[in-house]
């Protein structure tokens, strides 16, 4: 359904978004290709998560037409949507966990929704928690990581399936200057080996550290459209 | 209506794990198990008045299809004229079987009356000639006739008259219990509705929206949840049944005097139904779980 090679990952066609009466976003076009690299910079209430849940099938547009691996979101089926999400990993500025589970059970949660083999799961986790520094923490709940861990965390979970795309809503906000370097380290690899990425965020500091390491584009939401931000990085 | 058979095996299957995303607190695990435990307990009490409405009934109407002769005439010919009324008993049509009481049995219908010890073959007892009747019935007055000239003494005792408003009785009573029952299984599918809904709107943010985040279908979760309410409503039944039958064992037993009051407990394999509460209780927590769970789904992106 969702499987073999595509064009574009995601497409967005003149895309609109209006909420209670208001256009949140207008006549936003993209296309994200296999293995590209994105940072989407705007103000505050610009609309960078409408964007980011328009590009995951979270909301619908109102206007225009958004495909997620060439299939319309509009002719998606829920059961559909929920299958192109594991293609697509995202985190979440305020990445959300079940308080309830341990690290290593919400880090595989992925695994378990899509009823993957048990055994070759925990190989995937151990070697994801250690990629990202966390194998020491797979006991804690979620209440008692700390900022950093949790966005570590919240990346590892976007990972588990070995998705195509992450989408990922401002991940070093609650973190220092050195963890944010660490987890835009995290990225940029995930870019090497093939992923496409979006980060959304608006802390242009990291856009500038990431310079060095990757060749990205540089979009920006400003008065409800997208906009390239100057020459590319 | 399309039957996802997959949701059943996942349901019986051993995956302890499956429903652990669905947070283990809160009062409506308390609500769901209480209600279960309580409707089970009133199931159990429902059953064995259906039940015992229904051997009531059996008995009664078995009963109505037993007349008495009593034949009352000098001692000295007793044996002749038992032994004539015997003949036209037998020349009756509608008299399937027709015998003469003995002493002891005599002696044990009037035990109730005069005690133990009563010398029956001493006293002015009239004989007492057990006459069974076939599914069609004889003809009451033309025997009634027929005994007036031939054996003015004998007297024919017909039952139906006042067993038949307790054979219909017996079996109203039997109907309300099921109705009980039925009544029982719908409101324990009821609240267990309102309690899904009340989980499912607690845990819509916290939990529904990471499965949806993490590519979880509607299937999955709304068997977490279902998984979940299913055993405990399940967990509840069984303990309100255990509990509901102790008590059925309590009640006084059924006796030869037995009326509808003393004959409640469960007899022979009567004692096995009341292990089909907590599977039927199940099943309802299951069916009313879903369509909670699919309802609030619906509404989710």
């Amino acid at each position: 359904m969702f499987s073999g090679a595509v064009r574009s990952v995601i497409e967005l066609d003149e895309v609109a978004y209006s909420y209670g009466g208001g256009e949140l976003l207008t006549d936003i076009s993209l296309r994200l290709a296999p293995g590209s690299f994105h940072f989407l910079t705007g103000p505050s209430g610009a609309g960078k998560t409408t964007f980011l849940k328009l590009c995951y099938g979270a909301l619908v547009p109102t206007g225009g037409q958004a495909r997620l691996f060439n299939r319309d979101v509009r002719s998606l089926s829920r059961d559909e949507v929920a299958y192109a999400r594991r293609r697509i990993g995202v985190v979440h500025q305020d990445c959300q966990f079940l308080d309830h589970l341990s690290l290593a059970e919400n880090i595989s949660l992925p695994l378990a929704v899509t009823g993957q083999d048990k055994l070759a799961a925990q190989s995937n986790l151990k070697e994801l928690m250690t990629w990202v520094g966390l194998s020491a923490r797979a006991g804690a709940l979620p209440p008692e990581l700390s900022g950093g861990e949790r966005q570590r965390a919240a990346l590892a979970r976007a990972l588990i399936l070995s998705p195509d795309v992450i989408l990922a809503d401002e991940p070093t906000g609650n973190v220092d200057w050195e963890m944010s370097q660490r987890l835009l380290q995290l990225l940029v690899e995930l870019n090497k080996m093939g992923k496409t990425i979006m980060i959304a965020t608006h802390d242009l500091s990291l856009i500038r550290a990431a310079k060095s390491h990757v060749q990205a584009r540089v979009l920006r939401i400003s008065g409800r459209k997208l906009q390239l931000a100057g020459a590319d990085l | 209506m399309k039957v996802d058979l997959s949701i059943i095996t996942s349901l019986l299957s051993v995956d302890a794990g499956a429903d652990r995303v669905v947070p283990p607190t809160g009062f409506t695990a308390r609500l769901t198990l209480f209600t279960a435990g309580a409707m089970a307990f009133l199931a159990v009490f429902a059953l064995a008045l259906s039940l015992a409405s229904g051997r009531r009934r059996q008995l009664a109407g078995r009963a109505c299809r037993i007349s008495h002769l009593a034949d009352l005439c000098p001692a000295a010919q007793m044996a002749a004229q038992t032994e004539r009324a015997l003949k036209i008993l037998s020349e009756t049509p509608g008299v399937s079987e027709a015998r003469a009481l003995d002493p002891d049995e005599q002696r044990a219908l009037l035990e109730p009356w005069f005690g133990p010890d009563l010398p029956v073959e001493s006293l002015p007892v009239p004989q007492l000639i057990e006459v069974r009747e076939t599914g069609a019935g004889y003809d009451r007055d033309g025997l009634r006739l027929r005994l007036q000239a031939e054996l003015p003494g004998a007297v024919l005792d017909d039952h139906t008259r006042w067993r038949k408003p307790l054979v219909q009785a017996a079996g109203r009573l039997k109907f309300l219990g099921w109705m009980a029952i039925l009544l029982i299984f719908g409101a324990m599918g009821a609240m267990i509705t309102l309690a899904a809904n009340a989980a499912l709107a607690a845990n819509s943010q916290a939990v529904i929206q990471v499965l949806r985040l993490v590519g979880a279908t509607d299937a999955y979760i709304a068997r977490a949840f279902v998984r979940r309410f299913t055993l405990r409503a399940a967990s509840g039944a069984t303990i309100g049944m255990l509990v509901g039958l102790v008590a059925v064992l309590l009640l006084p037993s059924a006796n030869a005097e037995a009326n509808i009051l003393t004959g409640l407990r469960f007899q022979g394999l009567h004692w096995l139904w009341p292990l089909l509460v907590p599977v039927l209780a199940a099943i309802v927590a299951f069916a009313a779980t879903r369509w909670a769970a699919l309802r609030v789904l619906e509404g989710l992106r």
